[in-house]
């Protein structure tokens, strides 16, 4: 509409309006310096990055050189299979696996089906277990950390995995949460159908439910693949055998060895951080979907 | 019997629905209701995980007001760690993601680029930064250096080792501009346009259109960063070896709950600290929900 009118109006007299004052031209003006501060920004978010990537690749010498540089004289890759063998890494990687894996694989199914529950099937009390469950989420983590800890010693469960797995089997608040978002998009009719049909809540479930959720499951995937990966404090708390450490408690540990080779720490830290990066360039779409269910669209 | 299996079919139906969330009320009993009781319980005795649990009444909390200078020293970082992070964090997004909420070329790529980083975590970070912070050869002093500004020590500094954490922390801003950026994608284009046609600035469209339509966005992340910022633990753990220095300034409030719990196993003490702090960030909690009406807009609701 402002278009056809400023297209209109120049016949009868041409307004000598300069660019930037009309809304257009504001607009671009404005959409310039917005490119160059989130151009500069990028640089300044992408720098911690390069910075980690050029100090692994540098002699030790060089890392000390003052002023630091943010090119190598050259590209030493050997750092990286030096850091490789100077600690258990490929066990590390392997137990990691393992947690995850088992973690991701629980977090998907059960938190799926107890949100199709608290979705789709009508029970007395719904409502209000479901407020419980979200207030979960507001107990600060080492109330419950302490005494849990308790009950695992009981169990006699300590430097064993199962405190770090099990309860991934059990159900998370938030992923209750999010799929439950995900699941009250799905149109009740479509569940109303199959009932008529005769078929069982687990039936639908399983069959309906589980396949039109999948971008969601993704999403919850994803999210607990990151947080057992990264989880340093569960493994800290509860292994204690060399043999069954995990990335981040071997990080640790390489830190302790390593004392100020930054160049072999970075190399470790960015071998421990690859994998999340890389899924994160395949799987960007997912994350961002969770961040969008919890802010309430879709 | 037909007729009754009819009858019964809700019954039955609600049935299922139990079966559906058993998981998750035994994980509730077992792991978080059961816990809870335990805890307050043992909040109350000299609990030690092996021998002893006598009852000791309030000595607990007594010592902790009156006795435990660490414990004030903690409490002070960590309130100095929410009271910069959130705010600052919070005000970053926003701005990052208004920045966002353009058509502009290259759009998708910098989302990609400012949420990298917010989804790396754990050991490999706080590596990171410690590097980047190391007051010689670090790549922040060097910058610095550039614009003739000498560097603090950052790590090695007590007065510069929370700014060094809250610095990290608004590295990972990228999870709430995403938040925000959402929230902003669904605000009608017709609200600024009308605005433009009557001469609303950039600025003003921004203070009264964008941001009172996603103030339910802002109240959810302040909510969930202040019970988050509470629990600051593993960057400090990891950057002071677990002792919380120098000087205990980074000494947070769960990283001393952690030692008495796990390293000096006064598991009753460490239980009371514990539920000071449930009572710091529930009420802080209702708080704001309290507040919630007087500033967050809903649509819809009639204000």
């Amino acid at each position: 509409m402002v278009k056809q009118t400023a297209a209109a109006r120049p016949k009868l007299s041409k307004p000598k309006v300069s660019h930037f004052e009309t809304i257009q031209g504001r607009r671009q003006a404005l959409n310039v310096i917005n490119w160059v501060l989130l151009a500069a920004g990028s640089i300044l978010m992408l720098s911690p990055l390069w910075w980690m990537l050029v100090t692994s690749v540098k002699t030790m010498q060089e890392v000390m050189t003052y002023p630091p540089t943010f090119w190598p004289e050259s590209w030493n890759w050997s750092n990286y299979m030096k850091t490789w063998e100077a600690a258990p890494f490929d066990l590390y990687t392997v137990n990691t696996l393992t947690i995850t894996i088992l973690v991701v694989i629980g977090n998907v199914f059960v938190n799926s089906f107890i949100a199709y529950g608290f979705a789709k099937v009508p029970f007395k009390g719904r409502n209000a277990l479901f407020a419980i469950v979200l207030s979960t989420m507001m107990i600060p983590g080492f109330v419950t950390l302490i005494p849990q800890y308790v009950l695992f010693a009981k169990l006699q469960w300590l430097n064993t995995y199962y405190p770090l797995v099990i309860p991934a089997f059990f159900g998370s608040a938030f992923n209750i949460f999010l799929l439950r978002q995900f699941y009250m998009t799905i149109p009740d009719e479509l569940i109303e159908a199959a009932k008529m049909e005769g078929a069982s809540h687990f039936w639908i479930w399983w069959k309906i439910g589980l396949p039109l959720t999948k971008p969601a499951l993704a999403t919850v995937a994803i999210f607990s693949f990151n947080g057992a990966w990264n989880d340093f404090l569960g493994p800290l708390l509860y292994v204690n055998d060399e043999n069954l450490y995990t990335l981040q408690l071997g990080l640790q540990v390489f830190k302790g060895q390593m004392s100020t080779q930054w160049n072999y720490l970075m190399a470790g830290s960015l071998l421990v951080l690859l994998p999340v990066i890389i899924l994160f360039f395949f799987f960007q779409k997912y994350f961002i979907q969770g961040i969008n269910l919890q802010s309430g669209g879709k | 019997m037909a007729g009754k299996r009819r009858f019964n079919y809700k019954t039955k139906e609600g049935l299922q629905g139990y079966l559906f969330i058993l998981p998750w009320i035994i994980g509730f009993i077992v792991f978080t209701a059961g816990p809870l009781l335990f805890s307050f319980a043992a909040s109350f005795t000299n609990y030690n995980v092996t021998s002893q649990m006598d009852f000791i009444g309030l000595s607990n909390y007594e010592k902790l007001f009156s006795g435990d200078q660490l414990f004030w020293t903690s409490l002070y970082n960590t309130l100095y760690y929410v009271l910069f992070s959130v705010p600052l964090t919070t005000a970053g997004a926003i701005l990052l993601s208004a920045l966002l909420n353009r058509d502009i070329p290259g759009m998708r790529l910098f989302r990609t680029i400012y949420y990298l980083p917010a989804v790396l975590s754990g050991v490999g970070v706080y590596l990171l930064w410690m590097q980047l912070l190391e007051p010689g050869t670090g790549m922040v002093n060097t910058v610095l250096a550039w614009f003739g500004i000498q560097g603090p020590n950052w790590l090695f500094d007590p007065e510069w080792t929370k700014p060094a954490l809250i610095f990290m922390k608004l590295w990972s801003v990228g999870g709430g501009m995403l938040l925000y950026l959402a929230s902003m994608q669904g605000i009608s284009k017709s609200l600024y346009e009308a605005a433009e046609i009557d001469g609303a600035n950039a600025w003003q469209q921004f203070t009264r259109i964008t941001i009172p339509m996603i103030t339910p966005v802002i109240f959810f992340d302040i909510v969930t960063s202040l019970i988050g910022g509470f629990q600051i633990f593993q960057e400090a753990y990891v950057m002071s070896n677990g002792e919380g220095g120098p000087v205990n300034s980074m000494l947070f409030y769960n990283l001393y709950m952690w030692q008495k719990a796990f390293e000096a196993f006064d598991m009753g003490y460490a239980m009371a600290m514990s539920w000071i702090l449930f009572v710091i960030v529930f009420a802080l909690t209702i708080v704001n929900l309290k507040l919630a009406p007087k500033w967050v807009h809903y649509e819809g609701g009639g204000k």
